[in-house]
C-alpha cells in the first residue's frame, strides 16, 4: 500500500452499497478480528459474534419510552433505523465476569499469576455515537494517570470500531444534549452512515484511523459525491432534532448543590433498587472482587464482576452499609454520573444513550429527575 | 505505568499481590492481631503514615488495612488488624512463617511534613489508633520541629485499650501530653469515663497554630471536628481518615468514591474542609 494511496483513503469520503457490509465483514474476520455486531434475538437488538457471510439484520426499528422497548419488523430493508438496545460493547472489554488471577500454594507460600486466554481483537460493528463516547469515557477510568487495567487495556488496544451514524432517535434518546451523538467525531476506524432517499440505498464510508483505511483497501468502494456527505449530514441533524428529551447543561452544578434536596427521597419511594439501569448503562464500571478456593485446596483464583451501587452491600462496611436507603443509593448513581464524574476524569459519566430510561422498569428517567431537581431549587431552598 | 510504590519497581500487574511472610505475631486485644511482615526477597517496604495495604488470605479474600508500623524501619511491614469477618478472621488465624498477600501501599496518608512548626493534636478513637501510629512515631522522631504534641485516645472500656504498652511509653515522656478516656469503665479504674471530645476541651495547644490528625468511626470524627473547631481550630488544618468499601485500591472498582474522590486514591486521609460539604450529609 503506497502512502499516497493511504493517505487518500484516509480523507476521503467513499460510498458503498448496502451489501458491501458482507465484505466489510469479511474482511474484519480475515484479518483476525472477531467481529461484534447487532442481531435480533429474543425480540431485542443485541451485539453478538457474526461469522463470515453473516450481515447486519435488516428492515428493523424501535419504539423505546420509560420502561418500554419494542423492535419492530418493517420491509424497507433499513440497516440502521432502530437505535441502541440492553446492552452497548461494554460486555466484551468488561466481561460480566472475568478470572483475574490464580494463585497456587508453593513450599514457602504461595505464588499468583494471570493465566486467563490472551486478549481478543474485537471489531465492533455498527457502534453508535454514544457507544463509542462510552467506550472512550471506559478507557479514562481503566487508565487514570496512576494505574491501568491489564486486561481491559490488552483487549482494548486491539480493539477495532465501525460506527453507525444514528439517522433516527427513540424518545429515550438524549445524545445531542450531551454531546456526544447522533453522529461521532472521533474515536471510530471506519464510519458509516446509511443514506435512504428516494430509492436510493447506500452506505457513506469514512475511516478514522490506519486500521480502518487499511480495511477500507479491500473492498469496493466508490467516491462519494458532495450530495451524498450533505444527506448524511441532514440525517444526523434530523436525528438530534427529533429528541425531545434535553439534559440541562448545569446538571453538574446542580445536583452537586442539592444533596439534601426532598426529591431524593420521592425517587427513592419508587426505585426499587434492582440495579437494572447500571447493569445497562455503558459507562458503569462498578466492580465487586470474589475469592474463591476450588476442590484443590491449594489452588485458589480472583474473579471480578460487575456490582452494582443499587445493593445495599457495595457500600458495606463493618457496622453496617453507609447508604441503607433506596433514595441515597439512587442519589449516589446519577450524581457520580452527572456530577462527581467530572471532578474524577473530567468529563460527564454519561453520554445519553437513554437505556437506563428504557430499563427501569418503573420509568425512573435520569433526565426528568434532573430536571425536578433543577426546577424546584428555589422553593425547596425557601421550605428547606 | 503501574509502580509498586513499596518496592518502587515498575509493575505490569497492578492487581497482583506479593506474597510476604509473617515473621511475628502480637495478639493485641482479644479480637486484635498485630502482624510483622516481611517481603521474600528481603526488600524493604516504604510507605507514608496514613497509607493502607490490600491483605489477601489465600482463598478466601483481600480487605484494606492500614499500615500500623514506623516509617524509619522499612524492613518491617506492620499491621494491626481487628476481626470482623471472614478475612480477619483468617488473618487472625495466621502462625509465624505462614503467607499473606500484600498490594500496595495505597492513597493519601497524614501531611505529617507539612504540619512542621504547629501543635499538634491527634485524636483516635478505637483502632483508629492503628492509622495514626506511624504519624506519632514521625512526629516523635522529629520532634524539635513541632510544637506541643497532644494524642488523645478514647476506647470503649480499659480492656479495649490498643497499643497499651507504648500508652504508658508516651504518657511517660515530658514531650508530649497524652490523654486517655473509656466510654465505660469498672469500679477502680483510675483514668477518665466519657468521650473523646471531652479531652479535646482540656487539651492544652493553641487552636490558631494547630493541626489536628483524627481516625476513627465516622460518628466520633463528627464529634471530635465539631470539639476542635469549637476550640477555635481552622478545619483547613484537620484531617481525618474515611472508611469505604474497597475491591481494588485502583480506582477500578467503584465501591470507595465518596462525591468527587476515590477514597483509595484522594484519601484516605482527607483534609477535612475538602470533604465538609459531604461528611455532613446523610449516607453519602
Ligand atoms: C482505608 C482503610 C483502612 C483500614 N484499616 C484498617 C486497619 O488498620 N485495621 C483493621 O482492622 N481494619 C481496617 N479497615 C477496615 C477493614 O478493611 C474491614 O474491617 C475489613 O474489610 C473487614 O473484612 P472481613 O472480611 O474481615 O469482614 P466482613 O465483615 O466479613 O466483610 C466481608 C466483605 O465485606 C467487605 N468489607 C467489609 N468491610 C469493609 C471495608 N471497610 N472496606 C472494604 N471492604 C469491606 C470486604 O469485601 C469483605 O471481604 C480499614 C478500612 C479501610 C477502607
Ligand atoms: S446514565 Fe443512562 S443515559 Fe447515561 S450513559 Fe448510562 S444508561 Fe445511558
Ligand atoms: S432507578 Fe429504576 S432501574 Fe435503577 S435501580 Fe431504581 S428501579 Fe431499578
Amino acid at each position: 500500500m503506497s502512502e499516497l494511496s493511504d493517505l487518500s483513503r484516509r480523507n476521503d469520503v467513499h460510498v458503498m452499497k448496502p451489501e458491501g457490509t458482507e465484505a466489510l465483514i469479511r474482511a474484519l474476520i480475515e484479518d483476525g478480528y472477531e467481529v461484534i455486531g447487532p442481531k435480533v434475538i429474543a425480540q431485542a437488538m443485541l451485539y453478538e459474534p457474526y461469522e463470515a457471510g453473516e450481515t447486519p439484520p435488516a428492515g428493523w426499528t424501535d419504539e423505546q419510552d420509560g420502561g418500554r422497548y419494542r423492535l419492530i419488523a418493517r420491509d424497507d430493508g433499513k440497516l440502521f433505523d432502530y437505535v441502541v438496545g440492553p446492552q452497548g460493547f461494554k460486555r466484551y472489554l468488561f466481561p460480566p465476569r472475568e478470572k483475574l488471577w490464580s494463585a497456587k500454594r508453593t513450599a514457602d507460600g504461595f505464588a499468583v499469576g494471570r493465566d486467563g486466554a490472551p486478549a481478543k481483537a474485537y471489531a465492533f460493528f455498527g457502534a453508535r455515537a454514544c457507544e463509542v463516547a462510552a467506550i472512550g469515557i471506559q478507557d479514562r477510568v481503566f487508565d487514570n494517570g496512576e494505574f491501568s487495567d491489564p486486561t481491559y487495556n490488552a483487549r482494548r488496544a486491539k480493539a477495532f470500531i465501525v460506527s453507525v451514524d444514528c439517522s433516527r432517535s427513540a424518545s429515550t434518546c438524549f445524545c445531542a444534549s450531551m454531546g456526544t451523538g447522533p453522529a461521532p467525531e472521533a474515536g471510530y476506524d471506519i464510519r458509516l452512515s446509511e443514506i435512504f432517499e428516494d430509492g436510493h440505498h447506500m452506505l457513506l464510508v469514512r475511516s478514522g484511523s490506519e486500521a480502518g483505511a487499511a480495511i477500507l483497501e479491500k473492498l469496493d468502494l466508490k467516491k462519494a459525491k458532495k450530495a451524498d456527505l450533505e444527506k448524511a449530514d441532514a440525517n444526523s441533524r434530523r436525528a438530534a432534532e427529533m429528541q425531545t428529551r434535553v439534559m440541562p447543561d448545569d446538571a453538574r452544578e446542580v445536583l452537586a448543590r442539592n444533596m439534601k434536596h426532598s426529591h431524593w427521597v420521592e425517587v427513592g419511594k419508587r426505585c426499587l433498587g434492582c440495579g437494572s439501569c447500571t447493569m445497562v448503562c455503558p459507562t458503569c464500571f462498578c466492580a465487586a472482587m470474589e475469592d474463591v478456593t476450588g476442590l484443590d485446596p491449594d489452588s485458589a483464583e480472583r474473579w471480578r464482576q460487575w456490582d452494582t451501587c443499587f445493593s445495599v452491600n457495595h457500600s458495606f462496611i463493618h457496622g453496617g452499609a453507609i447508604r441503607q436507603e433506596a433514595w441515597s443509593r439512587y442519589r449516589q448513581w446519577i450524581t457520580h454520573k452527572l456530577s462527581f464524574w467530572h471532578e474524577q476524569f473530567g468529563q460527564s459519566g454519561c453520554v445519553g444513550c437513554g437505556r437506563c430510561i428504557t430499563w427501569c422498569p418503573v420509568a425512573i428517567d435520569i433526565v426528568e429527575e434532573t430536571r425536578t431537581i433543577r426546577d424546584s431549587e428555589k422553593t425547596e431552598a425557601l421550605h428547606g | 505505568m503501574n509502580v509498586h510504590p513499596g518496592t518502587a519497581k515498575p509493575v505490569e500487574d497492578p492487581m497482583l499481590p506479593l506474597t510476604y511472610e509473617v515473621v511475628g505475631i502480637k495478639k493485641e486485644l482479644p479480637d486484635t492481631v498485630t502482624l510483622d511482615l516481611r517481603a521474600p526477597n528481603g526488600m524493604p517496604f516504604e510507605f507514608e503514615p496514613g497509607q493502607f495495604n490490600m491483605l489477601y488470605a489465600f482463598g478466601v479474600g483481600e480487605i484494606p488495612i492500614s499500615i500500623s508500623g514506623d516509617t524509619s524501619d522499612p524492613m518491617q511491614l506492620v499491621h494491626t488488624i481487628r476481626v470482623v469477618g471472614k478475612v480477619s478472621q483468617a488473618f487472625a488465624k495466621l502462625k509465624e512463617g505462614d503467607s499473606i498477600g500484600v498490594r500496595g501501599p495505597y492513597g493519601v496518608g497524614w501531611p505529617v511534613n507539612n504540619i512542621k512548626g504547629s501543635d499538634v493534636v491527634i485524636v483516635g478513637g478505637g483502632l483508629g489508633l492503628a492509622p495514626l501510629r506511624p504519624a506519632i512515631y514521625s512526629v516523635l522522631a522529629n520532634r524539635g520541629q513541632f510544637g506541643n504534641v497532644v494524642i488523645l485516645y478514647g476506647a470503649r472500656t480499659p480492656n479495649d485499650l490498643l497499643f497499651e504498652e507504648q500508652l504508658h511509653e508516651w504518657r511517660g515522656r515530658f514531650d508530649l501530653h497524652l490523654d486517655v478516656i473509656v466510654d465505660r469503665a469498672e469500679a477502680g479504674w483510675p483514668g477518665r469515663v466519657g468521650v473523646v471530645t471531652q479531652l479535646i476541651d482540656h487539651a492544652v495547644f493553641d487552636p490558631e497554630e494547630t493541626a489536628a490528625l483524627v481516625c476513627g468511626p465516622e460518628i466520633m470524627m463528627r464529634y471530635a471536628v465539631q470539639a476542635l473547631a469549637d476550640r477555635g481550630v481552622d478545619t483547613k488544618n484537620v484531617y481525618v481518615s474515611m472508611e469505604r468499601n474497597m475491591h481494588c485500591a485502583l480506582g477500578f472498582c467503584g465501591h470507595c468514591q465518596f462525591g468527587g474522590t476515590f477514597v483509595c486514591r484522594d484519601g484516605p486521609v482527607f483534609a477535612y474542609d475538602t470533604i465538609s460539604e459531604l461528611f455532613t450529609t446523610r449516607e453519602a
